[in-house]
């Protein structure tokens, strides 16, 4: 397949769409619109996974769709906007490294990541090649934000954000089985329903989100 | 026949531009208006008060120098130039072959030099703000139009906006990742070099947040006639590049008989008065972000135009 055919220029620019709301989650600067961000990001992703199971004639990619729309496009960000409202956070996100050169190191990243793609995966459909290189770009860009934001609930979203990219490599390649698809939603809602507690119990016994203050505990800062 | 309807189609398109400019300011203004609830000016109140003002002596300072005076025609003649090359409802223009992406940015920045220029040519502090804070946004905004030009390039293998509007039109790029990237750059860099909500407010003379409007704080009369006529031209500029070269249907193709334009034309009408809708919702639904947020958004606009090259060299690899 190449440029021109409708199927591939889709995928791409649905790929091309996730990577663009994983900047937009680096450069937003409120909770809230980092929440909706995320949940943009979702939908999209949703969409992606929908159109390769209609151009792959593969049915479970309906199901991954469906799941990530519910869990990723509405669940999850309804309760972070309810975490956010409940707990009363500071609505403005706090960070480790500013907005802008966090940037740069989300391009830098970018480019790190088309550079390891390409040449191990030399003979694959180029399809399926684009694909991998947007979707480790997405989980690259979910670690810098997991590492550039203190916030607790910024860096639960740059983890969901990251498992979105294992998500949009896995619905890449055909015939990947609808298991390992289920496994992950369910380790994702895992992953949420701890974060949750763990953003509470932060929130108890230190009196805010900011993960800074863990490192005392951990014998780091003296 | 072919030059002479070349020749047609550069006067037409000219005289339409012109003619355009304040109309656009003016439906943009009304559609603003009645968007947050007010009657608002009729859409073509600016071109009366463009008369108005012309008719009126300039008033310089004492100190006032050649510059003062030079400016405001240097920045309405490189608009006029700028906005000569962008095509509007026909490809193949007599002026088709010099419309070059990087020639326009280049007049579009001499316009801006004239400006900060005239800024600070009395010496008032506003003036001088002014140019500074236009000058600081431009080093970030015109790198963004650069790489997306490059983007641009590498796609349709020319910089000629013509070359651009006829490869997007035939449809041989397809959707592509660089093409949408490239396009959330243009639109970046355009709301910024038209002094636009989130980067500038066109309706207000606060003076902590102003930019466009301090430089020509000074203006007067027939001058600042030239400043608001520079202002609109460049603004109907950006949105005929715009819709050439990402929504080129309907474009008639070079050399066409003038029956071809007929369709040009009513394509053109609708696509301004789309964007130009699209414009008034987008400034009513958000606030003007602070000056010093501005840099952060350009240079955005600027690492998403990046991306987009990237991508593209990517894929070219590729197929």
């Amino acid at each position: 397949m190449s440029f021109g055919q409708l199927p591939y220029d889709v995928a791409h620019l649905l790929g091309g769409g996730v990577l663009l709301f994983s900047f937009v989650l680096l450069y937003q600067r409120r909770i809230g619109a980092v929440i909706n961000a995320f949940a943009t990001q979702g939908t999209l992703l949703a969409i992606a996974a929908a159109w390769q199971g209609y151009v792959q004639g593969a049915p479970g990619l309906y199901v991954t769709a469906v799941l990530a729309l519910a869990a990723k496009g509405v669940l999850i960000p309804l309760a972070l906007h309810a975490i956010v409202r409940r707990l009363d956070l500071h609505r403005t996100v706090e960070t480790a490294l500013g907005i802008g050169p966090s940037l740069v190191a989300g391009v830098g990243l970018v480019g790190l990541a088309i550079l390891v793609v390409l040449p191990a995966t030399e003979g694959a459909r180029a399809l399926a090649r684009e694909d991998l290189a947007l979707a480790l770009s997405v989980v690259l860009l979910g670690m810098l934000m997991m590492i550039t934001r203190r916030n607790a609930i910024s860096q639960v979203i740059g983890l969901l954000s990251l498992e979105n990219g294992l998500i949009l490599a896995a619905i890449g390649v055909a015939g990947m089985p609808l298991v390992v698809e289920l496994s992950t939603a369910a380790l994702v809602l895992m992953v949420a329903v701890v974060a949750g507690v763990f953003a509470f119990q932060i929130r108890e016994r230190f009196d805010t989100l900011d993960t800074g203050s863990l490192e005392e505990h951990r014998g780091e800062r003296r | 026949m072919a030059v002479v309807w070349g020749i047609l189609a550069q006067i037409l398109h000219l005289a339409l531009i012109l003619a355009a400019a304040p109309a656009l300011t003016g439906v943009v203004r009304w559609l603003k208006a009645r968007m947050m609830g007010r009657q608002g000016p009729h859409p073509l109140q600016p071109l009366r008060d463009l008369v108005k003002l012309l008719r009126k002596r300039p008033v310089l300072a004492e100190n006032a120098s050649a510059v003062s005076r030079a400016a405001p025609y240097v920045a309405v003649g490189a608009a006029v130039a700028a906005a000569a090359l962008v095509p509007s409802f026909a490809r193949g223009m007599a002026f088709a072959p010099l419309a070059d992406l990087i020639l326009v940015a280049g007049l579009l920045a001499l316009g801006r030099v004239a400006m900060a220029l005239a800024g600070m040519d009395v010496g008032t502090p506003f003036g001088g703000l002014g140019a500074a804070r236009e000058m600081s946004f431009a080093a970030l905004a015109e790198p963004a139009l650069v790489v997306a030009a490059l983007t641009l390039a590498i796609l349709a293998a020319s910089t000629n906006l013509d070359a651009i509007a006829g490869a997007v039109r035939d449809g041989g790029l397809g959707l592509r990742v660089s093409l949408g990237l490239a396009l959330v750059a243009l639109l970046a860099v355009a709301v910024a070099e038209n002094a636009r909500i989130p980067v500038d407010n066109p309706a207000t003379h606060l003076e902590l947040t102003m930019v466009h409007e301090a430089m020509i704080l000074e203006a007067s009369g027939r001058h600042l006639a030239l400043w608001d006529y520079a202002a609109m031209l460049r603004l109907t500029l950006w949105l005929a590049l715009l819709a050439a070269v990402f929504l080129p249907l309907g474009l008639a193709p070079p050399g066409a008989a003038p029956h071809h334009w007929i369709l040009g034309l009513l394509a053109w009408g609708v696509k301004m008065a789309g964007l130009a809708l699209a414009l008034a919702a987008f400034e009513s639904a958000i606030a003007k972000m602070r000056v010093f947020r501005v840099p952060e958004f350009l240079g955005a606009a600027l690492l998403l135009g990046l991306l987009g090259a990237i991508f593209l060299f990517v894929s070219t690899g590729l197929t």
